[in-house]
Parts: structure tokens; C-alpha cells; sequence
């Protein structure tokens, strides 16, 4: 009888949760919640049910085109295929998954510092890395369950509508394009976070993510092409190697921005007859026939726009430790 | 003595070249109420943060329940509650709910939570509104629900920053009952901060008296007057009937007397500062050379007085 109480006991004890998940819990019960995610994701199912409507329409075609190497790809096909009214959904979320990080993040810490619950939590036996984890892995859960509902949703319906089989090849190309997807959300949330300890005003670490998503979505190439265009030779007085170089480089400092990682990555991801990122010589084309690459290749292709993604997070991320650990919390 | 359960030693805080705290040494022995007491922007805050390591000191150390508030913050803030000036709750939770976030947070199994939620809720007065969002709080119900949630914890120790502001007279006085009724119950240690010394008079134990950053002087009421006043005697005024003329035949009789340090006389009103208590006497001198008394009052120094003698000083 003893023992058994004893047993209850300890169960009920393992039971109790560590802060950090508490804080996580009440986090995503905060996001399911708030007006600000149903608008989000009603943005992103709109976005998505309207991109599949025009590749559905369109995919006959691009199945049936035998010139594309891709055309036996249904499943990235449906992902990929537009008549040029709209973008297709991976450019999509190029600029909406920016959005959709920036909104999750931007009042994360200031707000609870104004509103005065921040002192009142640090004031609980809770280290303050775990607030900061708790606050990008719940956004992060979310972002994730709905990218994976999405496309889960997408390769059911097209079975159901198609009834073709699906290659498990395209199924890791999928799941590769969400992680990548994922990950780059991830980054803007992490950035809007860092922004969010550095400014006490929800507006001004709104409007500050902004203005960084715009610089590197319109005016970086503009001005990467600007200072290339003055500081590099004539290409006519330039050989052969010389051009290749340089145009290896404008590709790298384009790099730098992270929807051009994003862009790169998804579309190696999405299209397997990519071979290269960047210009390829004549002697690498020789042989080459144009034929879809394995899964493995693919991805040996966008792992260092995957690590640079990474990064990038990471970096955003441990700047916020930095800014948060020794901070006084004061309201 | 006992042992201490709040020790400061040469705690110092600097923002820039101003010293927000200086050099502040401070024990305070299990079960006591402590209030620090000083004007807005004296450094009170900045010191309660720095026993909570929610900012670092500059120089000097903390130790609270015997752990160092910098380096072990974490074991300090399960033993302390700490109930800031400025409270705010997640307004789209309700009471309850946010009441339950900080009993989670403490790590208290949810079996526990269900009895002492409704337990405090009932000690602070809140039972019948715990439901609903505390958006929808006054000043004075955040005030309450602010202790319920430093209370759940069940600390050793327990920091109140400002609790009376903001609050009306009928609150503040339940307040203050509250939280002294709950500290002789459970022996808790109370710290507690305000700029109003009516507060801090009727419930604190010890008094410190913080300006500028320091210390000027601690202890309870009585030493404090002591120490201020002592040299200043007695002082006994008299209030006549009529006008006393001017100059006054008796006043060289008067300054014949040992006692009396110095006569100020003001219409009716004479004020005597004495050496020694001698107010019976003085009454019988003028009640004998034929003087109707209206009043005498002896003075007592209260911490109005004291307090605006520490001002009168800085200023």
C-alpha cells in the first residue's frame, strides 16, 4: 500500500514540468490565440491555395512538356509550375516568410517590459536564456506545424485528385524545402527578436525588421550592381576565366542576403535538374546530360546556403543572449 | 543577535559618473520588517534589484538567504518574492491564470497549485473575481493579486516595492494589516520601500532611512528620534488664555530656572525648550501666578520630523 503511494507520488513528480516548458506552453497558447497568427495564417493558406490553383490548372502541360527533365516530378511540379500571373509558392514565401517571422518576433521582449510582466518573470526562479528559447522555439513550432500541414495537406489532395504514386524522392525534396523553409523563418524571427530586446518600442523594432527586409529584398542588388558596375572592368577587355571570376563573385557578395540563400536553396530543392548555383564553363558542361540529380545531390548543392541560413540564426540569436543576460530588467 | 537573512556589504551602483547606490551595508534579521524609506529616485529600486540579480552592483555584494544574489541569482528568487512597483499581468489572462503561470513557474506540482491558488485567492480578498481578466483590475486588486502570486511561492523572504502607491487609505490600511499579519503568522521577512512614512510607520519593525544613495541612518522609530533630536530636549508649549504682554514681567523669573534652555513667545503661545521634562512644574508656575491654561502639549518627534530633518540636511 506504502510503496504504491510511494510510486503515485513519484509519478506525479516527473509530471511537473520544467519552467522552460511552462513558459513554452503559455507562449503557443499566446500565439494560437492572438488575432495577429489567424491573420497570418489565413495570409499563407490564401497564398497557397491560390498558387496551387494556378499550377493545378497549368500542369498538364508541364507534365506532358518532354523537353523539361522535370516533367515526371508531379509533386514538384504542383510546387513549382505558374503561368506567369503569379509567382509560385516557394517565391511566395520567399517574401512572405520574412512577414511571417518579423510579426512573430517583433514584440517579444519589449512588450512584456512595458507592460511591466517582465520584471515579475525574472523575478522567478527562471533563467533568462530560457525566456529568450522559449519565445523563438514556440514561434518556431508554430511556423513549423503550419509549413508541414500545408504541404502534408498539398501531396494528400494531390493524390487524391491525380492518383498518380509519389516518388519518395519527391517526399524528401518536399520535407528539404520545408526545413530550408523553416529555417529561414527562423532567422527573421531570430533578427526581430534581437531587435525586440535592443528597442523599447514595439513600433520603432517593427519598422527597424522592415526596413531590414526591404534593404535586402529591393535595394542590396541595386546597389551590389551599382558598385560592381563602377569598380570592375570592361567585360570586353576580360577573358574568358576573368569574367567567370567575377561573376562568381557578384554572386557571392548577393549571397550575403538571406531570401538569395532562400531563393537558392528552395529552387535546387524544387527543381532537380539544377546543377549549379553558380556560371559553369564550357569543359564542366561537356557530357553533361540534362537529367534530374538524386535527393543526396541536390543537397550537396544547397548545403552551404543551408549552413549560411543556419548561421545566420544562430548569430542573431546568440547577439540576443548577449544583449539579455546582463541587462537590468527594469519596467 | 540572529544571523541575518539580508546582507549587504558596500553595495555600489553606478550609472555613469552618478552613484545610484553608495556604499550601502545592511542586515536584516529572519522575521523582521524592514522599511526603506527616502525620497523618489533615492536608490531604493536600483538596491532591491541588486538583492534580486536582476542588475548587477559595481562594486560590493548581496547575499540573500545566504546566497549571492550576483552569481546565484536563481536560489535567491526561489526563497524571495519580489512584488514590483509598477505590476503588470498578461491581460488576456484572468487572475487564476496568471496566478497558475507563476505557481508553474516555481515548479509547484498542479495537484499543489489547485489548493493554494484558491487558498490565497480567498487570504487576498479575491475569490470572487478570480475568473475574470485582469485588465478589467483596479489599481489596488493588482496590488492584492501582486501578493497573492509573491505569497504562492511560499518564500522566506519577501520584497515590496512601493506597495502602498496608488492604492486609497481604506486599501492601503487592510494592506498593510494583511502583510503584517501575514509575516508574524508565517515568520516571513519583509522588506519593504516606500516614500510614505505614515505607511512605513505603522507596520516596519526597523526603519532605514535611504537619501541619494545612502544610508543615513536605520533602526527603529524610537532610536531614530533619539539620535536626531536628543540634543534638542524637551519641548513643552504652553497656550494662555490671553495675550501675554509684551515685555513680560515673569519671563525674567522663568530664565532664573535651571531646566529651560530657551522661552520663544508668540501672542498667547510660549514654547519652552527644557533640559529635562518639566512640564508639571511649569504648569503649577503659571496656574499659581493666576494664568488660564488652554493647552499643553509636549512635543513628540514623529517621522514626519525625522524625515524632514534628513531632508532639511541634503537639501
Amino acid at each position: 500500500m506504502n510503496s504504491q503511494i510511494n510510486i503515485y507520488k513519484t509519478a506525479k513528480g516527473i509530471r511537473k514540468s520544467s519552467p522552460f516548458g511552462v513558459v513554452l506552453h503559455k507562449e503557443m497558447a499566446d500565439h494560437i490565440r492572438s488575432w495577429r497568427f489567424i491573420v497570418l495564417i489565413g495570409l499563407i493558406i490564401l497564398t497557397f491555395i491560390g498558387s496551387m490553383y494556378v499550377s493545378l490548372g497549368n500542369i498538364r502541360s508541364a507534365i506532358s512538356n518532354t523537353n523539361d527533365p522535370d516533367h515526371t516530378f508531379l509533386y514538384l511540379k504542383l510546387l513549382t509550375t505558374t503561368d506567369n500571373s503569379t509567382p509560385p509558392f516557394h517565391v511566395f514565401l520567399s517574401f512572405l516568410g520574412p512577414l511571417l517571422g518579423i510579426s512573430l518576433g517583433f514584440d517579444a521582449i519589449n512588450i512584456e517590459q512595458n507592460n511591466g510582466t517582465l520584471t515579475r518573470i525574472m523575478a522567478q526562479p527562471l533563467y533568462r536564456d530560457n525566456l529568450l528559447l522559449a519565445k523563438f522555439v514556440s514561434a518556431m513550432i508554430m511556423v513549423g506545424t503550419l509549413f508541414f500541414v500545408l504541404t502534408l495537406l498539398m501531396t494528400g489532395g494531390g493524390l487524391i485528385l491525380t492518383g498518380v504514386r509519389m516518388e519518395p524522392q519527391e517526399l524528401l525534396r518536399i520535407l528539404g524545402f520545408v526545413v530550408i523553409s523553416v529555417i529561414y523563418v527562423g532567422f527573421w524571427l531570430s533578427l526581430s527578436i534581437v531587435l525586440s530586446i535592443k528597442f523599447r518600442q514595439a513600433a520603432t523594432s517593427a519598422l527597424t525588421a522592415i526596413g531590414i527586409w526591404l534593404f535586402f529584398t529591393v535595394f542590396y542588388q541595386i546597389i551590389v550592381n551599382l558598385a560592381i558596375r563602377s569598380i570592375l572592368p570592361d567585360p570586353s577587355f576580360l577573358s574568358q576565366d576573368q569574367i567567370l571570376r567575377y561573376n562568381e563573385f557578384i554572386l557571392d557578395l548577393l549571397r550575403i542576403a538571406p531570401n538569395q540563400l532562400y531563393t537558392d536553396a528552395s529552387t535546387t530543392m524544387l527543381m532537380p535538374s539544377v546543377r549549379s548555383l553558380g556560371p559553369m564553363t564550357m569543359e564542366q558542361m561537356a557530357g553533361a546530360i540534362p537529367a534530374p540529380l538524386p535527393f543526396r545531390e541536390s543537397l550537396m548543392i544547397v548545403w552551404p546556403q543551408v549552413s549560411g541560413l543556419i548561421g545566420a540564426t544562430a548569430a542573431c540569436f546568440a547577439l540576443s543572449y548577449y544583449l539579455f543576460m546582463r541587462r537590468e530588467i527594469r519596467s | 543577535m540572529k544571523d541575518p537573512i539580508i546582507q549587504l556589504k558596500g553595495l555600489t551602483k553606478c550609472y555613469g559618473p552618478q552613484r545610484a547606490v553608495d556604499d550601502l551595508s545592511l542586515n536584516i534579521s529572519k522575521g523582521e520588517i524592514f522599511g526603506l524609506l527616502g525620497p523618489n529616485g533615492a536608490g531604493k529600486t536600483t538596491t532591491i534589484l541588486m538583492m534580486l540579480g536582476l542588475t548587477d552592483p559595481t562594486d560590493g555584494t548581496a547575499f540573500v538567504c545566504g546566497y549571492n544574489a550576483t552569481s546565484n541569482p536563481i536560489a535567491v528568487k526561489r526563497k524571495v518574492g519580489y512584488m514590483p512597483d509598477s505590476l503588470g499581468f498578461y491581460d488576456n489572462m484572468t487572475a487564476l491564470e496568471n496566478l497558475k503561470y507563476i505557481a508553474r513557474l516555481n515548479g509547484l506540482s498542479e495537484n499543489e497549485i489547485r489548493i493554494r491558488t484558491s487558498e490565497l485567492m480567498e487570504i487576498v480578498g479575491l475569490s470572487s473575481v478570480m475568473t475574470k481578466k485582469t485588465s478589467t483590475f483596479s489599481r489596488g486588486m493588482k496590488q492584492r493579486l501582486g501578493l497573492a502570486e509573491v505569497l504562492i511561492k511560499q518564500p522566506d523572504v519577501i520584497i515590496l516595492d512601493e506597495p502602498t502607491l496608488g492604492i486609497d487609505p481604506g486599501g492601503v490600511q487592510e494592506f498593510l494589516t494583511l502583510i503584517k499579519r501575514l509575516s508574524k503568522e508565517q515568520e516571513l521577512t519583509v522588506l519593504l520601500s516606500s516614500h510614505h512614512l505614515h505607511h512605513v510607520q505603522q507596520v516596519c519593525d526597523r526603519v532605514g532611512v535611504f537619501v541619494k544613495g545612502k544610508l543615513l541612518a536605520q533602526g527603529n522609530i524610537e532610536t531614530l528620534s533619539a539620535d536626531l533630536f536628543g540634543h534638542m530636549g524637551h519641548v513643552v508649549s504652553i497656550k494662555s488664555a490671553h495675550a501675554i504682554p509684551q515685555p513680560w514681567s515673569l519671563q525674567q523669573e522663568l530664565e532664573q530656572w535651571e531646566a529651560i534652555k530657551q522661552i520663544t513667545m508668540d501672542k498667547e503661545t510660549i514654547v519652552f525648550e527644557c533640559k529635562e521634562n518639566i512640564t508639571p512644574a511649569l504648569v503649577r508656575f503659571f496656574v499659581e501666578n493666576g494664568y488660564d491654561i488652554l493647552g499643553v502639549r509636549q512635543k513628540d518627534y514623529g517621522l514626519d520630523d525625522i524625515y524632514q530633518q534628513y531632508f532639511e540636511d541634503i537639501n
